[in-house]
Parts: C-alpha cells; structure tokens; sequence
C-alpha cells in the first residue's frame, strides 16, 4: 500500500445524511473509484455508487470530489496531496437516491423533448452522402458519454432548481447544435425552440461545462456560442433576417 | 423556500461549495485588473488632453471628431461642434469610445470575466452563487448582449483607424515620411492586438463561416472560418493583451504629450 487516505463520504438519501470519515489504504495508481470500492469492500458494505466502465467512457460514476464534479474513475488519487483529506460527495444538482447516487432522470425527459434528426423524404436507407467536412462539427458532439458533469456544473439549474422546467442546459445544447449543424437536417425551427424552448438565453457562457467535461468537448465555444450566434441570426438580426427573405439563402445554411 | 444545492431532495450538505482550491483568486484577479483598468479610462476619457503629440494620437481619442479636438489630430474631420455638458466642454473620446466599450461589453470572453466576477453569477464552477433568481440574458438589459455583431462591425472600423494611425506614425512632428520610432512600434502594436482580438472574436467566426451548414460548397469561407477558429483558441489571451495594450499606448501618448519622455526615433 502506498498510503493511507484520509476521506470523507457524503451518505444518506433524499431526507437526511451527513459527511462521514473514513481512512483507507491507497496503492500507487490507483483512481478514486478503486478507493471508494476498497471502502465499500471493507468498511461500508452497503455504500450506494452507480459505476459500470470504469475507463471514463460510461459516464455512470459523475460525483464531486472536493467540491468539483468529475468522474470518480479519471480522478487519480495521487492528484491530491498525501494530508488532503478528500470530500466526496453525489452531484448537487440533480436529486440524491442513495448515498452517491443521484436520480438524473432530468437529463432523459429534456432529451425527449429535443426532436431528432430529420433527413430530406426522398432520402432513402443507404443513400445519405456527406462530406467529412461538412459532419466534423458535429461528430465532435458525438463524443458525450452522458455522464452530466456539464448539467451538474451548470449554475442556471444547480443553483435556481426552478429554471429545470424551462433549461435544457448544455448537454442538450451541444445535441441541439450537432442537429442544426447536420448537413442534411431537415427541421428549420432549431433555432427558434433552442432559445424558446429549451432557455439558451438563460445560458450566461461562464464556460463551467467546457471546464468540466471529461471528453474535452468545447461545449461553449463549438456548440452553445455558435447557437446563440444562429440565434441572433434569426431573432436579432433584421439584416440577415431581411437577406434569408429576400434571397432565400436558408437553404445553403 | 430552499433552492439551489440546497433544494429539497438535493444531498444534505450545508456548505456553498466544497471546493478546497483557491476559486477566488481567478475572479479578484478579474476584478482588480478590470477597475484599474476602468478608472484609468474614465480618468483619460474626462480629461480631454494630453492625447496628441504629432504624429501620435492615443487610442482613446481616435478617431477625433470634435471641433473641440486639438489641431492636427482628426484624420476624418470634426463633424461634432464643440458640446457643452453641465458647463464643461465634452470631451471628443466620449464621442466615440461606447463602440469598442460596447464591443468589450458584450464579447463572450468578457462575459464570461465580468459574470463570474463581478456577478458572482457564478463566481466559480461548482460556488453556489448569492443571487435568489436568475433569467440570465432573456431579458433587459441583458438580453441586449446579442447586439454584439454591430460592435464587432463598428469595432472593425476602429481597426481600421487606429492601424491608419500607426502608419501614420512612421512621419516624423514635421509631417514627413520615412520615420520610425518608438510610438512608431507602439501604434503598430496596439493596432495589431485589436486585430487579433477582433478577428479571434466569436461573432467574426460565425460570419465568416460557421453559420452554414454545408462546409463543402463554400470551400473560401471553410478556410476562413478554420483560420478563425484558431485564433478562437486564444480568444481570452487576445482580449487581456488588446486592453493592456490600448491603455499602455495611451500612457505612452500621454508621456509624450506632456513631454514627460521624448519619442525617441530610430531613423
């Protein structure tokens, strides 16, 4: 064993818990989802985490690890210093099941509230044709695990739980720009509904998702941005609003 | 009634944030730099000289539209007469300078900046913020951030300007060309951050290409918009430089106007 780490564990559920103490032995290497494993194999038989992958590819084991939403399973333990007690906590934002264990059932009812895509009807199976240029953007998108560190982060929800009905955050807004980006997406109102009914208007870029996405995916930059810039286009701009008319140019956008 | 991290049916935990690192030192440090830099401006914009020495011109002042401008110092004439404002004599910077404020204003970097610290909305990631509501920028006054592209067209303008300046600026107090000094490299480099800064803007990236959908029928505008996107990455180092370069070639005009320094020539 390498060393012993001092930890604190949040547990409870949805009416009451608390930080609890614990030391654990830690081997060279290892990430905070083995510790929390050693933890529940020694000393909490009965300590809820939800993990699957374990290689930062599920997105199952989001939580906070001294206060910063991460994946328990891309943490290495030998990132803190050996007297740091780390604090380990479920997401904040979204409602506590168990222990670290959180209900983002959110994330799936705004994920239905976003159509998918909606390709020309002459199309049929197998005769889509993109240019690799044309799909990069996109594909970039397609990188999301899911795990929700994005949503977790997100102050516009964690902090005014009465914004969830009305913001679909910023996972949603990379799904919703990897569509309106689509080449041969056929629906013209993402724009519209992405700032009327999805609230990108409410999003105020401090670009808290780009810093704690774990695939790395420029969520502010490559996504958000450029949709309100698309929306602007069409809310906010009467030139460009005056040119879609009078050119019809939507079509090559 | 609770909200936020501390919402009903959230974990129970009583502190605004768990983090251990020092958050707070990225927003005080926004925040020191942007008064400094915010007093400085007020200062230089209300004290209506000092803000040309043939053949340089601040930055704040330019260009000078006002009959009240100081001889020599309006490349495009003085369309303004001298105004009058509780007594005082306007000063021609106030004339001009809510183009590149509101350009600044509105820039998605600075957003992000003044938001976090000056807002606290949030003052860090995962930092509970003090406000009990939020509506982001769906609404007055905020809602006007997305009148960002006509500073960014105005802020263009100035570019061009004060790049009209510093080529100006290779004469000597004479008017005569071939010169080069250090106000020269001043100018040239100021003038060339506000490039930067402007051309690594979000809303040039959208104009120049990221608003189509199909890369592959405008190949030009795919270039641009790849071009763009790179000085996208340096987005945020480009906004701090340009501010810090404006505000120091001022100070350098300033130095020479009052003849505090002598603008030292090469040739």
């Amino acid at each position: 064993m390498a060393r012993t780490l001092k930890l604190r564990i949040w547990r409870g559920d949805d009416k009451t818990g608390a930080l609890q103490d614990v030391t654990v032995e830690a081997n060279h290497g290892e990430v905070v989802l083995d510790i929390i494993h050693r933890v529940q194999a020694t000393q909490m038989g009965d300590l809820a985490v939800r993990w699957n992958c374990k290689a930062g590819k599920c997105g199952s084991c989001s939580m906070e690890i001294n206060g910063k939403p991460r994946l328990a399973c891309m943490t290495q333990v030998a990132s803190y210093p050996e007297d740091e007690t780390i604090t380990i906590t479920p997401l904040r934002a979204f409602p506590v099941i168990k222990d670290l264990v959180t209900d983002v059932s959110f994330n799936y009812k705004k994920a239905m509230e976003i159509p998918s895509v909606s390709m020309p009807a002459d199309l049929k199976p197998g005769e889509p044709r993109m240019q690799q240029i044309d799909v990069e953007r996109s594909q970039e998108f397609r990188k999301c695990i899911e795990c929700f560190l994005c949503q977790d982060t997100c102050h516009v929800i964690r902090d005014h739980e009465e914004n969830k009905k009305s913001f679909a955050g910023p996972r949603f807004f990379i799904r919703i720009a990897e569509l309106d980006m689509h080449p041969l997406d056929t629906l013209r109102n993402r724009k519209k509904s992405a700032q009327e009914e999805h609230g990108l208007g409410m999003c105020n870029i401090t670009k808290c998702c780009t810093e704690v996405c774990p695939e790395h995916i420029r969520i502010t930059d490559n996504a958000i941005i450029p949709m309100k810039e698309r929306v602007v286009d069409e809310k906010y701009d009467p030139l460009r609003w005056l040119g879609s008319k009078i050119r019809k140019r939507e079509g090559i956008l | 009634m609770a909200t936020g991290v501390f919402s009903e049916g959230r974990a129970k935990i009583s502190e605004r944030t768990l983090r251990t690192d020092k958050w707070w030192i990225q927003p005080l440090i926004t925040v020191l730099v942007l008064l400094a830099f915010i007093v400085y401006a007020t200062f230089r914009a209300f004290e209506n000289g000092n803000y040309f020495a043939e053949p340089l011109i601040s930055p704040f002042y330019s260009p000078c539209l006002s009959t009240a401008c100081v001889a020599g110092a309006s490349l495009l004439g003085t369309p303004f007469g001298i105004i009058h404002i509780f007594g005082m004599v306007l000063s021609p910077a106030l004339l001009i300078l809510i183009f590149p404020l509101g350009f600044r204003l509105t820039c998605y970097y600075y957003r992000k900046a003044y938001y976090r610290s000056f807002w606290m909305s949030p003052p860090a990631c995962a930092v509970a913020e003090p406000h009990a509501k939020y509506t982001g920028e769906t609404r007055a006054p905020l809602i006007m951030q997305n009148a960002h592209r006509w500073f960014f067209y105005a802020g263009l303008v100035f570019n061009v300007l004060l790049t009209t300046d510093a080529i100006l600026a290779f004469r000597n107090s004479e008017k005569q060309w071939g010169h080069m000094s250090v106000g020269t490299l001043v100018l040239l480099a100021n003038s060339t951050f506000l490039w930067l800064y402007s051309l690594s803007c979000h809303t040039c990236r959208h104009t120049v290409g990221g608003r189509l959908r199909n890369f592959s029928k405008h190949p030009f505008r795919y270039k641009a918009w790849t071009f763009v996107s790179k000085l996208n990455h340096y987005h945020q180092n480009f906004a701090w430089v340009s501010l810090i370069g404006v505000a120091l070639a001022d100070v350098y005009v300033r130095e020479v106007a009052t003849h505090a320094i002598t603008n030292w020539y090469f040739f």
